[in-house]
């Protein structure tokens, strides 16, 4: 067994679907998640790599039409330092600084996040509260997938062998509002027991809020948007009793699980005291 | 007794990153190390000059890997080599090919080398088989295809229900019922305690190289050169001669480079001597997190009897260690428990019934304070609940029953100089300004209850986000070895002039971040009048250097340190008698033309007046003890039960500082160790294995968590030592836990006794108690003076 995966380095996005095509190539990018696995102690190590590095298709970040675009390889640090994800989505900042310590974010994308589909990724529920498109793309051309439909299951994707991650599409919808809130053991440099993002938009003082999104990390198998406690909200105004019944239907809806980092009993319970947190901050009151 | 606090900047340092060390080419840090030497190996470390063991290159060396158990109590059968597999370029060492006897030298010594044919595996990391080849990737291949064949047998993981006791003591003075009679309150408490891991940066890791004579040289990352050495002669059948360690840069002990070493320097030594070659074996860190040693778990129960006016009167205690599957230290590791349990205070009737156990998990060993941070958390917890009962204030009922000079300990021992308790007390209260936060927090405590427009609930908290808290610990800390241990020991230190005039200082003892190789100079110049760069420290290598005893127990400074004190007066004064009386530092170089070397060794000579009876458990526990007071602020977030230590307060009486700086990094880096073993360090198990064997679920706090923290040093000198110090690696670590813990209470008003204060217990301490007061759940025969708190 060699002690590391061979490794294609595709230089233009055709050359990448064809190696991908070609038979089963697992693409690296800043290395964060996948490195770890190199030694095989921690799950499979991966039988071949392919280096995206030189794809420049897959940076930057840029406005299009009413929707932030960031490519697939964008780094933590570049959206930490975006002046745009900053004015347009600055829960997806919030998000990018919790991520492990300041070399990961440097190395580590979002792609990468999306790709090795953890319950706890830190971005992942920031994409789902904010309706994301992940665009992928293979031989057979592109294809959008909802963020809400990236994670069928536990550890999986919607990527078919022969597609790959190129840049994920985020609406940004007039009057939206985002709150991440993150629990990890310490600071900084800790895997998540329970992370958040919720988001809103809301009309005016006197109407209720429209287009709730309540996403949820390490809650369960996967990233997962908490759908009653959302139309729990839906068409309502942030006061004590909404506050109050929405975290009851959330703890509700979620069915965590005890493991090394929690247990099941505080996850549910801090998921609902940050909703109602953040609720009653939204409200005023 | 004087008593100096430190000079301290009087503004308080912002939060966030510590200052920045700027140098310019050719300057040296005089403003920040105030006079004191540089640390003598940090430029090396610094530049990445220093050669760690995995640095060290030896031609030909194969690496070797240990094939472990996987299950926690077995018979082992056979082990069975794949037939299929290539085991031509390899060798493979099983118990078979031990030469000596196939024992861990220790206290008693029940830990075989490899588990032999026929014999019981006693944890699932248990050594059983060794592996080396000359390349990593055959290792990873092969290692899979050894098999072991066993019969499982019924593990024991509950350290109350194992019936092999390692080891059991009972410490008692006075009349426990006369006590508990005269008592106006009693209050019970249930305490524990889990494993901690010491998380050096540098892994183990040990090279073995045979030698053409038979012999064999480990080089690697170890504190007690000549534990590793007694171990070698022993399982390797070599005389002292044809062993021979040599200790490599080591990258921080805290106590799990104690013992373990000699297992893996056994290991190694054995798959050299199979293989005639040099052998590595380097720890990554998921095996050294899931196979080396950790702070014994512990279950501490108090009975505790006071009169209304807050003076002890009675306490019933006892300890449960567990020892895990060896023996190890676990002796001593328990009677340092043991002796500490009663805190520092004086109590008339005491009895302290403390016993260690085995189980079936991997053996746990030495770390920082050695028994002590565990019944020293319980009784602070203890004492921080009576005073909460009695409505006083903590610093009020430690002033009331803290030790002072001439009280007598629950061995019997006089306190006959050097005690500080009520020093180290007074400073902590005032530069913390103790009890006017305790003032605010009490107010805001009260303002948060029944505020907002939503009443607190399982769901949700009060319109608070966060509440803050104060709260304090005393602690005493034994200096030195337990009991006769010094004695048993006979250390010997060096100080020679060298033949070609260099002056040197020969120690066992190792430099392993703590600053051994930087005070050791400083101790010696200052007694032969030259300056600390004039003086050579030896390699730490047993064909060089004595035996010092162990690297251990914060006796270095103390014990070693005194020692190299009277080397180095005896050296000068036999130079200088040869010279006519002129001064040591003109005459040496000459000296040594002229006479050639001049060596002094120095062995250790027991303390006078102090004696302790080993089988009664009566007498001087320790020559003399150390003495430390903290202070902690907390902010708990009220939404998720986060705890963030703020500010800390340590004051700690050393008896004399020898190098402020280090000095000061020991108690910050004590404290901040014992932050995390009271807030997020922990360790679960199923079946008898860690869970958090890896950096990703072993959790310690980093520079972001730490917190602000203003140290107080004091010196209360012992007699016994001619510089008067008492050792400091250990005494931070036994004092911060259960201030934090108490700052938790004043914050929240739960009582958490079990460490870690995980979010998780604090959640379910708050969520259980809504409304009530103590809510330990564990105690409370209040018979009167109850007087609660309530909780927001």
């Amino acid at each position: 067994m060699p002690a590391e995966p061979p490794l294609d380095v595709p230089t233009s996005l055709v050359e990448a679907y064809e190696l991908l095509a070609s038979g089963p190539r697992v693409p690296i990018a800043g290395g964060t998640d996948l490195m770890v696995r190199i030694t095989g102690e921690i799950g499979a190590t991966p039988q071949r790599l392919m280096d995206i590095s030189r794809l420049e298709d897959l940076e930057g970040i840029s406005l299009e039409t009413g929707a932030l675009v960031l490519g697939a390889r964008t780094t933590y640090s570049e959206i930490r330092r975006s002046v745009l994800c900053l004015v347009h989505l600055p829960a997806m900042v919030e998000a990018a600084a919790t991520i492990g310590a300041v070399q990961i974010q440097n190395r580590g994308t979002i792609g990468g996040n999306l790709g090795n589909a953890s319950p706890a990724g830190d971005m992942l529920p920031v994409l789902l509260a904010s309706d994301a498109e992940i665009v992928v793309g293979g031989s057979r051309g592109e294809r959008t997938v909802p963020a809400d439909a990236f994670f069928p299951a536990y550890r999986q994707t919607a990527l078919a062998p022969d597609e790959l991650i190129l840049r994920i599409r985020i609406p940004l919808p007039q009057g939206r509002q985002l709150r991440f809130r993150k629990v990890g053991t310490r600071r900084a440099q800790a895997i998540s027991k329970v992370v958040m993002c919720v988001a809103w938009r809301s009309h005016g003082a006197a109407s209720g809020w429209s287009d709730v999104r309540v996403a949820v990390g390490s809650m369960a198998p996967t990233p997962v948007r908490a759908t009653a406690t959302e139309a729990a909200l839906e068409g309502q105004r942030p006061t004590p009793e909404v506050a109050d019944r929405a975290s009851d239907v959330l703890a509700d809806e979620l069915h965590p699980i005890d493991d090394v980092r929690s247990t099941a009993v505080y996850r549910r319970t801090v998921a609902a005291r940050i909703l109602h947190r953040i609720l009653r901050d939204a409200g005023g009151w | 007794m004087t008593t100096r606090a430190m000079p301290r900047p009087a503004a308080q340092p912002v939060r966030s990153a510590p200052d920045a060390l700027v140098l310019e080419v050719g300057s040296t840090t005089a403003g920040r190390a105030a006079g004191y030497p540089l640390r003598r190996e940090g430029p090396a470390k610094l530049t990445g000059a220093a050669r760690y063991t995995d640095d060290l290159v030896f031609p030909g060396a194969w690496y070797g890997a240990t094939i472990r158990s996987t299950e926690p109590r077995a018979r082992l059968l056979r082990i069975e080599l794949d037939p299929d597999a290539d085991w031509s370029g390899v060798v493979v060492v099983t118990a078979a090919d031990i030469p000596g006897e196939n024992l861990i030298s220790a206290i008693k010594e029940d830990q075989p080398v490899l588990v032999p044919i026929g014999g019981e595996i006693r944890h699932h990391a248990e050594p059983v088989a060794l592996l080396a080849a000359a390349d990593r990737e055959t290792i990873r291949h092969l290692r899979s295809r050894i098999r072991l064949v066993t019969e499982p047998l019924t593990p024991v993981f509950d350290p109350e229900a194992s019936d092999h006791v390692f080891a059991a003591y009972d410490i008692s003075k006075g009349d426990l019922d006369a006590g508990f009679s005269a008592a106006d309150v009693i209050l019970e408490g249930e305490y524990r305690v889990g494993h901690q891991e010491q998380l050096y940066i540098e892994n183990n890791a040990m090279i073995a190289v045979p030698a053409e004579d038979g012999g064999m040289t480990v080089h690697g990352s170890l504190q007690c050169p000549y534990y590793v050495h007694r171990a070698m002669k022993k399982a390797l059948g070599l005389t002292g001669d044809q062993a021979r360690v040599i200790q490599a840069e080591t990258g921080g002990g805290f106590g799990g480079k104690e013992e373990y070493p000699s297992i893996i320097a056994l290991h190694a030594a054995l798959l050299a001597r199979k293989a005639g070659r040099p052998v590595r074996m380097i720890y990554d860190r998921h095996e050294d997190l899931a196979a080396t040693t950790k702070r014994h778990p512990a279950i501490v129960r108090h009975r505790t009897g006071i009169t209304a006016d807050g003076t002890l009167v009675a306490q019933d205690i006892e300890v449960i260690m567990d020892g895990g599957a060896y023996c190890t230290l676990t002796p001593v590791v328990l009677s340092r428990g043991a002796l500490h349990a009663a805190g520092p205070y004086r109590c008339p009737n005491v009895r302290i019934r403390a016993r260690a156990t085995r189980t079936n998990t991997p053996p746990n060993g030495a770390f920082r304070g050695f028994g002590a941070p565990q019944t020293e958390f319980a009784m602070e917890t203890q004492v921080n609940r009576l005073a909460d009962r009695l409505g006083m204030s903590p610093a009020e009922i430690r002033r009331r029953n803290a030790y002072e000079l001439n009280d007598l300990t629950p061995t019997g021992q006089v306190l006959r100089e050097s005690v500080a308790a009520q020093e180290v007390l007074r400073l902590a209260v005032e530069a913390s300004d103790f009890e006017r936060v305790r003032q605010a927090t009490a107010a805001s405590a009260s303002a948060r209850s029944g505020s907002g427009i939503l009443p607190p609930g399982r769901r949700r908290s009060g319109a608070a986000s966060a509440a803050s808290g104060i709260g304090m610990a005393l602690a005493w800390h034994g200096a030195g070895f337990t009991g006769s241990g010094e004695v048993h020991l006979g250390s010997v230190a060096s100080v020679e002039v060298t033949g070609d005039g260099r002056v040197r200082v020969l120690i066992g003892s190792t430099e392993m971040g703590q600053g051994t190789s930087t005070i050791f100079p400083m101790m010696v110049s200052g007694q032969l009048g030259l300056s600390a760069d004039a003086v050579e420290m030896a390699p730490v290598d047993t064909a060089l250097v004595p035996d010092s005893g162990p690297t251990v127990a914060s006796r270095t400074a103390m014990v070693v340190g005194g020692l190299c004190i009277e080397a180095a007066r005896r050296l000068r004064a036999e130079v200088e008698a040869r010279n006519g009386g002129r001064p040591f530092a003109e005459v040496y170089r000459a000296d040594a033309a002229a006479h050639g070397p001049t060596r002094i060794d120095q062995r250790f000579e027991p303390y006078p007046g102090i004696s302790f009876d080993d089988e009664a458990y009566r007498g001087d526990a320790y020559p003399v003890f150390g003495w430390a007071a903290c202070v902690a602020a907390v902010d708990v977030d009220l939404d998720t039960a986060e705890v963030s230590v703020r500010d800390v307060v340590a004051v700690d009486d050393v008896g004399r500082v020898v190098h402020p700086i280090l000095c000061e990094g020991q108690v910050e880096g004590g404290t901040l160790q014992a932050i995390g073993y009271a807030t997020i360090e922990e360790i679960k198990l199923d079946n008898g294995r860690y869970l958090n064997d890896r950096l990703a679920t072993y959790l310690i706090p980093t520079a972001t968590d730490a917190p602000n923290m203003r140290t107080i040093l004091v010196e209360a000198p012992f007699s016994g030592a001619p510089h008067g110090a008492k050792g400091v690696g250990e005494l931070p670590m036994d004092v911060a836990a259960p201030a934090v813990i108490a700052a938790i209470h004043d914050a929240v008003g739960v009582w958490v006794t079990e460490l870690p204060a995980t979010p998780e217990r604090i959640l379910a301490a708050m969520d259980a108690g809504v409304g009530a007061g103590d809510t330990s759940g564990t105690d409370a025969a209040v018979t009167s003076g109850d007087a609660r708190r309530g909780a927001p």
